[in-house]
C-alpha cells in the first residue's frame, strides 16, 4: 500500500503543477482548451489525494507497522474510533488530510460556482492547485506519510492519551476545514486582481464560502476549548496559548471581513479594505500553518522540530510578496464609488467595528510574535502571556460588543437625531436595567459589570429588530406572530442569522466574564474526609473523598476517586476523577499518566475536580477543586452561533444580488439586508 | 468637519488606544525568558534580578525530582548543561512532568538561590506529538 500511496503522491504534484500552470495561461490568454484542462486537473488531483488517504488509512487499520507513521502514532491496542483519527494525529498524516481536503474544495468549487462567476474559475483552478502542490511537495521532500522503518517493530508507539477524547477527534478537521477554506475566497480574490474584474462580482462568489470558512474556524475552535476544558485539567479553556492564538487570527480577520462585505455591496465603498482582508486571512492561515508546525514558538501544541518548517516559511513569504505586489499594481482599479457622508452611519460604525477587529488581530499577532521580536531586536526574550492578552484584549473586546448593539440601530449613509432616539430608547433601557440588578446583587468587578450590561444592550437591540421586522409582517400578510417570526427569519436568512450570532456573542461574553469569579482549591483527604469551598452562587459545596479503585481498561490501568458532593448540605451527585496509566500491548508503561477530569456541569457553576495523585499508594489522595462559574454558557454560545451561521448559509430563499454602485433604495433604518434583486 | 476627516480622527483614537494598551501591556506584564546560564550572568552583573518574575527554559536533571504528594511540593534541579538550579513548587505538577523532560518554570529566584516556581510546564518533545490545534 505504500507504493500506491508514494504513486498517488507523484501522481498528485505533477497534475498539480500541470493544473496551476494551464489554469493562469489558460485564464490570461483566454485558451478554452488549457481552462478546460485546468479544470480537469483539479478533479484528477482530488482522485490522487483520496487514494493516497485511502492508502495510509489502510496502513493504519492493517496495523502495519513498517510504515513509520503508523508505528509513531498508533498501536495494536488502540480503540478503533481514534484509528480514524490517526489519520491527522501527526505532522505527515495531517499535511496528507489538508492536501485531501482542499484539492476536494478546489473541484467543488469548480462545479458549484454559478455560470455568472465562470470567468474566475481558470485563476480559481490555478490557485486551488498551487496550494495542493505546494503540501504535496512538503510531503514529498520532507514529511512523507509513507516512509517505511529499516525494521517492522511488533508494536507501535501508541497515541498520545490526552488526544485520545472525543474532541480531538473532531476539533482538528474543523479547525482545518476553516483554515483549508479561506483558500477558495483567497483563490477567487487572486482571480479578481488578474482578470482585473475587480467589481463586487467577485464577492458575491465568495460569500458563501467565507462564512463556510468561519464557521468550521468557530467550531474548531469551540471544540478545542472544550477538549482542553474536559481533557487537559487545568480548569480553563483558553490560555492564549501561541497556536490558539494562531487560530484566532484568521477569525478575527474573516470575522472583519463578513461586516465590512456589506459596506461594499451597500455603497460601493472599502473595496481595496476588503480585499486584503481575504488576502490577510489566507497569508495568517498559513502563518498560523508555519508557527504550529515549526515550533519556532514554543507551544504546547508543538509538533516534534523538523525542517517542514522552511518550506511554510518559504510558502509564506511567497504569497506575501505574490499578494501585495498584484494588490499594489491594481490598486487604481479599486476606487471607491462613494464617500462616507456622516460619522452617525451604519458605515461608519461598521469601519471602527473593523478597525476594532484588526486591532485585536494585531495585538494577538504582536503578542504571540514578541518573544521572537525581542530577541531579535534588544536581544533579549521577553515573553508576555494571558495577563497581557486579557488586559490588552478585554477593553477591545468589550468595545466591539458594544459596537454590535449600536451598529444595527443606525441608518445607512446619515442618521437623524428622531430616529437615533427612537431606535436606541429600548436597547439603552435594557442594557442599564441588566447593570442596575447586577449592582444591587453585589457584582463589583467592572470588567464583568461592563460585559453583562452592553450584553443587555445588545440584547435589546436584537429583541427590537426581531421585533419590529415581525410586527411589520402580520400588518402587510395577516400573519400570527409565530409565523410571521419564521417567515421573517426564512426571508432574510442573512441578517436575522447574522442577529443569532449576535446573540451567541453576548452569551459566549457573559460566559467569559464569569470566570472572573472562579474559585479553586487544593486538599489532601483521606476517605471520609470533607473539603469545604463557597461558590461564587452563594452556596457553600462540600466535596467528601469516598475512596479509590484501580482496575485495567482495554489499553491502561486506571486509578479512579469518587467524591460525594453536596451543595448546602443537600446531595448533588457524585463525582469521579481518574489518573489514567496508558499500557501497550505488552502490558509495560507509555506515555506519562493523564488525567481525566471529574465535571458536574449547571447552568449557574461546573464543579471541577481533578485527582493529582494518591499519597504513597495508600487511599489518601490529592484533589484540586475548582469552581467555574457559566461555562455551560460557552457550550451553549457555540451552539447558538452554528444555528445562526447555518441560518445564514442555507441554501435557497430569495437569492441575493449586489447593487454595485451607490444608489439609491438605502433603507431609512433596518439590518444588514442588502437591496434585494432577483437572480434570474 | 468632512465626515471623513470626524472618522479619520476617530480611527487615530482606535488605533492609539490599541498601541497604548499594547505598551502598557507589554511593560506590565513582560517577563524575561532566560535559560539558566543566562540567569546566573545577569544576578552577578545585577542583583534587583533576585526576586524578579521571569521565565527559565531548561532541562530537568535526572534523578533530581523529589515528590512529597502529601504536601504537593516538587522539588527538582533545572539546568541548561553548564548552570544549574534548584526549584521548589508547590501545587500539581502538569501529566507529562517526569525527570528529565524540558521545562518552562515560571517564578522567581530567591536569595537562597532557589527558585521559587509558581508554575512548571513540561515539553516532551519525543514523545508528545501532540495533534496540531491548527
Amino acid at each position: 500500500m505504500t507504493l500506491l500511496g508514494h504513486l498517488s503522491l507523484w501522481l498528485a504534484f505533477l497534475v498539480g503543477l500541470w493544473g496551476a500552470i494551464t489554469g493562469f495561461v489558460g485564464g490570461s490568454q483566454r485558451r478554452a482548451d488549457l481552462q478546460q484542462s485546468a479544470r480537469h486537473a483539479t478533479f484528477a488531483l482530488c482522485v490522487a489525494l483520496v487514494l493516497a488517504v485511502i492508502a495510509l488509512e489502510v496502513a493504519i487499520f492493517r496495523h502495519d507497522f513498517s510504515v513509520a507513521y503508523v508505528a509513531g502514532r498508533t498501536s495494536r491496542n488502540l480503540p478503533t474510533f481514534y484509528l480514524w483519527s490517526a489519520l491527522y494525529s501527526g505532522q505527515e498524516g495531517s499535511l496528507l488530510f489538508w492536501a485531501t481536503v482542499l484539492s476536494l474544495f478546489g473541484a467543488l468549487v469548480q462545479v458549484l460556482t454559478g455560470r455568472r462567476h465562470r470567468v474566475y474559475l481558470p485563476y480559481v483552478a490555478a490557485v486551488t492547485s498551487l496550494v495542493v502542490t505546494f503540501f504535496v511537495s512538503v510531503m514529498l521532500f520532507s514529511a512523507n506519510p509513507f516512509q517505511r522503518l529499516p525494521f517492522t517493530p511488533l508494536d507501535g508507539a501508541g497515541m498520545n492519551p490526552q488526544l485520545q477524547n472525543p474532541g480531538m477527534v473532531f476539533h482538528p478537521p474543523m479547525l482545518y476545514l476553516g483554515y483549508i477554506s479561506i483558500t477558495i475566497p483567497f483563490a477567487f480574490a487572486i482571480g479578481a486582481l488578474l482578470s482585473k474584474k475587480l467589481d463586487t462580482e467577485w464577492l458575491v462568489a465568495v460569500r458563501k464560502w467565507t462564512i463556510v470558512s468561519w464557521l468550521f474556524l468557530s467550531v474548531g475552535l469551540l471544540i478545542g476549548m472544550w477538549w482542553a476544558y474536559v481533557e487537559l485539567g487545568w480548569g480553563g479553556y483558553w490560555a492564549w496559548d501561541p497556536v490558539e492564538n494562531a487560530a484566532l487570527l484568521p477569525w478575527l480577520v474573516l470575522t472583519a471581513f463578513l461586516h465590512s462585505v456589506m459596506v461594499q455591496e451597500k455603497r460601493g465603498m472599502l473595496k481595496k479594505w476588503n480585499l486584503a482582508l481575504i488576502l490577510g486571512a489566507f497569508v495568517l492561515s498559513i502563518f498560523g500553518t508555519f508557527i504550529t508546525r515549526s515550533g519556532v514558538i514554543a507551544s504546547v501544541h508543538s509538533f516534534t522540530q523538523s525542517n517542514v518548517g522552511y518550506f511554510f516559511l518559504g510558502f509564506l513569504v511567497l504569497i506575501t510578496v505574490a499578494s501585495a505586489v498584484l494588490y499594489v499594481t491594481r490598486l487604481p482599479l479599486l476606487e471607491a464609488d462613494a464617500r462616507l457622508e456622516s460619522m452617525v452611519s451604519r458605515e461608519a460604525s461598521f469601519l471602527f467595528n473593523n478597525l476594532l477587529f484588526i486591532g485585536l488581530a494585531f495585538s494577538v499577532l504582536w503578542g504571540t510574535l514578541f518573544p521572537i521580536l525581542s530577541e531579535a531586536i534588544r536581544g533579549t526574550k521577553i515573553t508576555v502571556g494571558p495577563p497581557f492578552f486579557n488586559q490588552v484584549n478585554i477593553p477591545l473586546g468589550l468595545a466591539l460588543l458594544l459596537l454590535t448593539g449600536i451598529g444595527p440601530l443606525i441608518a445607512w449613509r446619515r442618521a437623524s437625531v428622531p430616529n437615533l432616539r427612537r431606535q436606541f430608547a429600548v436597547p439603552v433601557t435594557a442594557g442599564v436595567f441588566v447593570l442596575l440588578i447586577l449592582l444591587v446583587a453585589g457584582m463589583r468587578d467592572v470588567g464583568a459589570l461592563l460585559a453583562f450590561g452592553i450584553g443587555g444592550f445588545v440584547l435589546g437591540t436584537v429583541a427590537q429588530e426581531f421585533a419590529r421586522g415581525a410586527r411589520a409582517r402580520p400588518r402587510q400578510y395577516d400573519e400570527p406572530l409565530p409565523l410571521a417570526l419564521v417567515n421573517l427569519l426564512s426571508r432574510n436568512r442573512r441578517r436575522y442569522g447574522g442577529y443569532i450570532v449576535h446573540v451567541a456573542m453576548v452569551l459566549l461574553f457573559g460566559a467569559f466574564a464569569g470566570m472572573a469569579f472562579k474559585k479553586e482549591t487544593q486538599a489532601t483527604l483521606r476517605p471520609g474526609e470533607t473539603a469545604t469551598l463557597a461558590g461564587p452562587d452563594g452556596h457553600v459545596y462540600a466535596f467528601t473523598h469516598l475512596g479509590v479503585s484501580q482496575y485495567n481498561a482495554l489499553n491502561r490501568q486506571v486509578t479512579a476517586a469518587l467524591v460525594d458532593v453536596r451543595r448546602d448540605g443537600k446531595p448533588l451527585g457524585r463525582l469521579r476523577t481518574e489518573k489514567r496509566q496508558h499500557v501497550d500491548a505488552l502490558g509495560r508503561s507509555t506515555f506519562e499518566p493523564s488525567t481525566e477530569v471529574g465535571i458536574m456541569s449547571g447552568l449557574r457553576v461546573d464543579l471541577y475536580v481533578v485527582l493529582a495523585g494518591l499519597v504513597d499508594g495508600t487511599e489518601q489522595a490529592v484533589f484540586r477543586f475548582t469552581i467555574n462559574p457559566l461555562v455551560w454558557w460557552v457550550w451553549f454560545g457555540g451552539f447558538v452561533l452554528v444555528i445562526g451561521g447555518l441560518i445564514v448559509l442555507w441554501p435557497g430563499g430569495a437569492p441575493l444580488a449586489v447593487k454595485g454602485s451607490a444608489g439609491g433604495g438605502a433603507r431609512a433604518q433596518g439590518g444588514y439586508a442588502v437591496k434585494l434583486e432577483a437572480e434570474r | 468637519m468632512k465626515a471623513g476627516t470626524k472618522f479619520a480622527l476617530g480611527a487615530v483614537l482606535i488605533v492609539g488606544a490599541v498601541g497604548y494598551l499594547m505598551a502598557s501591556g507589554i511593560k506590565q506584564t513582560g517577563q524575561y525568558f532566560l535559560t539558566p546560564s543566562e540567569l546566573a550572568q545577569r544576578v552577578s552583573a545585577d542583583p534587583s534580578f533576585y526576586d524578579l518574575g521571569m521565565k527559565i527554559g531548561a532541562r530537568v536533571v535526572p534523578g533530581s525530582v523529589e515528590k512529597e504528594t502529601a504536601t504537593q511540593t516538587l522539588r527538582f534541579h533545572i539546568t541548561d548543561g553548564t548552570v544549574s538550579y534548584p526549584v521548589v513548587f508547590r501545587g500539581l505538577a502538569p501529566d507529562t512532568f517526569t525527570d528529565s523532560v524540558e521545562v518552562v518554570v515560571e517564578g522567581r529566584l530567591q536569595k537562597d538561590g532557589i527558585i521559587h516556581a509558581t508554575d512548571v510546564l513540561a515539553k516532551c518533545g519525543s514523545r508528545y506529538e501532540a495533534v496540531p490545534r491548527a
